[in-house]
Formats: structure tokens, C-alpha cells, sequence
């Protein structure tokens, strides 16, 4: 496991600005607790600039959870959780763990975007107001660059005349290569997917897994992401972390956790998923 | 039928107070829709408040609501009528006289406020049953709260509210014929009770009250029907309004015009 000691004692200085070798995502001693019941515990890893990294493990191993913490859909029970070395929900002021400023949250939020399993679209808006809201609105882009950044989105993810298009016309896979265009027209530097595929049919899997593949071959976005489909998180992932009850059982190159497994219980995971 | 053989004679009498009968019913529709509007604008303001994550919004909005809708009708006019307006007799120098002054702006002020309180409920209530997935991408998305009730959580929770919204509505015109205890308000049952004297109670309350208060409900239920559909279609369910209301099936339209005058119904379309 990476930095298990330094993290439970010293603080890293949340005013150190970011460098090249600042981790993008830093957990410590993170805890997520459901009323009694602990999702996480002591949870502690880092993620660097440009790494892609797979959450892999049985359903309710806290995967999920985790990226949810990183958006701030889940409030954080303990520990800290490190957006470019900056503090996300808390910070240690005066040995004590306190808040960060919600203006300070939700500027590091605008780095973050989220791909979620059932697309959630507006239905309220076209596929390109859906695209172009929170640019225009949030990052204080002109409707021109938006829209413009939008159609060559929507022609990335190959619906280049769907722009129109109310999302419940849609398709299921068409849905989410949408909301690809969305979370990317926000420009994230890290950007989190929530079994993106689970909902999908199976004969469109393969469209929405190569999109996310060409994103992931052009660009340098960092991407935490949670699937099912251990093939594209073989081809995609620099990394994957096997979740068990809530802690890292193993994590390694994907070459090395699916040839070659060191731990019993990733062994037998992988078995029943890859159906060997 | 010895019952209806006046009858003939109270139309005549009916006729003869059509004039006032008309005033009456312009107030109602008055107090209806100023006092309908006035407790829409209140219901959004408090149901929004009382949604909202923040303590310091949402307890004074759940304080106002619970007065406001545990207080009867009545009581609430009693009060704007004859309490309210102490405040300006002790302290002339008080602004807005003119409200307090005016025993019709009083009326609609307190349908707005009773009806405003019950429609907070349905406002709120309609913003929980928006999927939490709507909220949590708006969320990633860094969206503002006043930006995302605005142009994401309310457009869908509106077609979720304006069910109870007509309920509420249809109530607030049937309160409003509380206003004929209101001095110089003279709504349509305060008319009523006038055309009792020359007729009977058959005639102007269980006759004519019943289908002019009827009519005037089904006017505001087939509105906000209009509305709600308009609204579910903005959403993707359902037709547009004008596929409702358009008379013939629309793929009917280009086999019965003549061919090739396509230009013919685009300014036909124009001027319509």
C-alpha cells in the first residue's frame, strides 16, 4: 500500500502548491461510515497526474463510495481527502479537523466531472443545452465557444446530429456517450466513472468502452473508474485496486493483478468475474 | 313539478340583477386569480425555502408555513381586517396605508397566504421526487443551488406539482366566497345572497351558484391541465399541446393539400 505510515501522523501542508509531483487524488485515513455500518476504513492511496486507475471488487466493497466521496455526493466520516494537495471537505487547522470553505470546495469541484451509471441527463433540455449548461453558466464560457465545443464533442462521441435531440429519444448507449460530452465539455482534470456500462445493453457496451478508450489514449485527464468489464480496465488502466470490505486487498499493474494475482481473495474474485 | 313553477319568474328576476350578478362574479374571478397568483408566488418562495440545505431558510419557512395553514380562513380575514389596520391607526406615519385601506387587496393577501402555505407543501414535496440522480449531476456539474432549482430541479418538479396546484387552486376560488363577510367586497356569493330575497335559496345558491362556481373550476382545471401537459412534453412524456388540441391526425394534413405547394403552407403557417 502506498504511503502507510507518513499519512496516519503528519499532515501533507495543504497550502503546498501543486506541483508535477503532487498527487492529483490523495485519500488519508479516509472513513466512510453508513449510520454503524463502515464502508471504508483507514482508507489511504494516491493517484498521480494523468493515471488512470480501476476500482475492482464485489458490490459493496466501497468502490463506488469512493468516487462519490471524490465528487462530494457523500459526506466524508474521517480522515482527509486531497484534490492537487488541496483539502476537498476538511482540513487540520490547530490539530483539529474542520471544514473547508464551501467556495474552496466547489472550486475544486470544477476540476472533477462524473460519467454515472444511469446517465442522468435533463430531461428538461436538448442534448446540447444539456452539454453546454454548466460551461456557459458555471465555467462563464461564451455561448459561442460552448457550442461550438459541444457539436465537436457530440462528433467525438459519433452524434454529431443528435444535437437537438431530446434525451429520452435516445438510446441507452446514446445517453451516455452524451453524458461523456457532458462531463467533458467541463474540461476535468480527473474524471470519475460509475460502472458506466451496467445499464447498458450488451451489444452497445463495446461503442461507449472505445470512446472512453480514444479519451483516455488523447487527452491527459486523470480517471478513477469502477467497472465490471475487466478488459477495458486491462487495455485502459495504468492501475487497479482491489477492494474488499471496505480496504485495499491488493493493487498492482493490471498485467500483474490479472495474470497473475497474489492474493487469494482477488484470485477468487477475479475467478467468478472472468468465469474461469 | 310544483317546485320549478316560480321558475319561469326568478329568470326574470335573474335577468333584472345580471348586472350585479356579473360585478359579483368579476370580483371573484379577481380575488381567484390575484389571490391564486399571490399564494403560487408564496408557495415557490417557502416550498423553496423549506427544500433548501440551509437551517437559516428552511426554519423560518416551516414557522411561517405551519401559522399560515393552521390558521382558518376566517380567522386570518378577522385579523387583516380589524387587527392589522390598528398598526397604521396608532402610527399614521406607517407606509403602504394603501393596502391595509383597501378590504379587496386584504382578501387577496389572505387567500394568497392561507392557500400559499398549503401550496409550500406540494412545492417542496414535488422537489424531493425529482431522482436523486437529477440532483447529483447537477452536482458534478458544480452547479449552483439557485442555478440548479432554477434551470434543472424546478422544470421537472413543476410537472410533479401542478396537479396539486389545480387542487389547491379550485379550493382558493371556492374560499374565496368566504370575502362576502369582507366589508365593500361584493364577490359573486355575496351577490347571491342578494338574489335570494326576490327568488329562494333553490334558485340562486343551489341553481345558479352551483353551475357558475362549477364552470369557473372547470375553467381553471382544463388551464392547468393545458399546463401540465405543455410541461410533460417539455420533458419528453407525452404530446405537444398543439397535438392535443389539433382537431385532425397530423399525418392527414399533407395527403388532403394539393401537391407540390409546399410554399402555399409555410405562409399559411406564417400567418397563422
Amino acid at each position: 500500500m502506498p504511503t502507510p505510515t507518513e499519512a496516519a501522523g503528519t499532515q501533507p501542508s495543504p497550502a503546498a502548491s501543486s506541483s508535477a509531483d503532487t498527487p492529483v487524488i490523495e485519500f488519508v485515513d479516509v472513513e466512510k461510515r453508513f449510520g454503524d455500518n463502515v464502508v471504508l476504513k483507514d482508507l489511504n492511496f494516491q493517484v498521480a497526474r494523468g493515471e488512470r486507475v480501476t476500482l475492482i471488487g464485489p458490490s459493496g466493497s466501497g468502490k463506488t463510495t469512493i468516487l462519490r466521496l471524490v465528487m462530494t455526493l457523500e459526506e466524508l466520516s474521517g480522515g482527509y481527502i486531497y484534490i492537487d494537495g488541496q483539502p476537498l471537505t476538511h482540513e487540520q487547522r490547530g490539530g483539529k479537523r474542520v471544514p473547508v470553505s464551501k467556495k474552496q470546495q466547489k472550486a475544486l469541484r470544477t476540476r472533477i466531472g462524473m460519467v454515472f451509471q444511469q446517465f442522468n441527463l435533463f430531461p428538461n433540455m436538448t442534448v446540447l443545452e444539456n452539454i453546454t449548461e454548466a460551461p456557459i453558466h458555471v465555467l462563464g464560457q461564451t455561448k459561442a465557444q460552448a457550442v461550438q465545443k459541444a457539436h465537436s464533442l457530440l462528433e467525438q462521441v459519433g452524434l454529431p446530429d443528435k444535437a437537438d435531440a431530446h434525451p429520452t429519444s435516445l438510446s441507452g448507449g446514446q445517453q451516455q456517450r452524451v453524458a461523456i460530452a457532458r462531463a467533458l465539455a467541463m474540461d476535468p482534470e480527473i474524471l470519475l466513472l460509475d460502472e458506466v456500462t451496467s445499464a447498458l445493453d450488451p451489444e452497445v457496451v463495446g461503442d461507449v468502452l472505445n470512446i472512453l478508450r480514444e479519451v483516455a489514449d488523447t487527452t491527459n485527464v486523470t480517471m478513477l473508474i469502477v467497472t465490471h468489464e475487466m478488459g477495458f480496465a486491462r487495455d485502459v488502466s495504468h492501475k487497479v485496486m482491489m477492494f474488499d470490505g471496505g480496504r485495499v486487498v491488493e493493487e498492482g499493474h493490471p498485467e500483474q493483478i490479472f495474470t497473475n494475482p497474489s492474493h487469494e481473495r482477488t484470485k477468487k474474485f477475479l475467478g467468478a468475474v472472468l468465469g474461469h | 313539478m310544483e317546485f320549478f313553477e316560480d321558475w319561469p319568474g326568478y329568470f326574470q328576476v335573474l335577468w333584472n340583477w345580471s348586472d350585479r350578478l356579473l360585478d359579483g362574479l368579476w370580483v371573484t374571478i379577481q380575488l381567484s386569480i390575484y389571490g391564486g397568483l399571490l399564494a403560487f408566488v408564496i408557495a415557490v418562495a417557502l416550498g423553496l425555502m423549506a427544500g433548501s440545505p440551509s437551517l437559516w431558510l428552511r426554519a423560518p419557512a416551516r414557522v411561517l408555513i405551519e401559522v399560515f395553514r393552521g390558521i382558518s380562513l376566517v380567522v386570518l380575514l378577522f385579523w387583516l381586517m380589524y387587527i392589522l389596520p390598528l398598526l397604521w391607526m396608532y402610527n399614521p406615519g406607517l407606509p403602504f396605508r394603501g393596502i391595509v385601506e383597501s378590504t379587496f387587496l386584504l382578501g387577496v393577501f389572505a387567500l394568497g397566504l392561507n392557500y400559499g402555505a398549503y401550496g409550500a407543501e406540494a412545492v417542496r414535496a414535488s422537489l424531493t421526487t425529482v431522482p436523486k440522480g437529477q440532483w447529483e449531476a447537477t452536482t458534478a456539474l458544480s452547479m449552483s443551488w439557485p442555478h440548479k432549482i432554477r434551470r434543472v430541479i424546478f422544470p421537472q418538479a413543476w410537472a410533479l406539482m401542478i396537479p396539486s396546484l389545480t387542487n389547491l387552486w379550485v379550493h382558493l376560488l371556492k374560499g374565496s366566497a368566504i370575502a362576502y363577510v369582507i366589508p365593500l367586497v361584493s364577490d359573486f356569493t355575496a351577490q347571491l345572497n342578494q338574489l335570494r330575497r326576490p327568488t329562494d335559496i333553490w334558485f340562486s345558491h343551489a341553481f345558479i351558484g352551483l353551475v357558475i362556481y362549477f364552470l369557473l373550476a372547470l375553467v381553471i382545471t382544463v388551464f392547468m391541465q393545458a399546463l401540465e401537459a405543455r410541461a410533460k412534453h417539455k420533458l419528453g412524456r407525452g404530446p405537444s399541446l398543439r397535438e392535443i388540441l389539433s382537431p385532425a391526425p397530423k399525418a392527414v394534413i399533407p395527403e388532403t393539400s394539393p401537391a407540390g405547394q409546399p410554399q402555399q403552407k409555410s405562409t399559411a403557417g406564417g400567418e397563422r
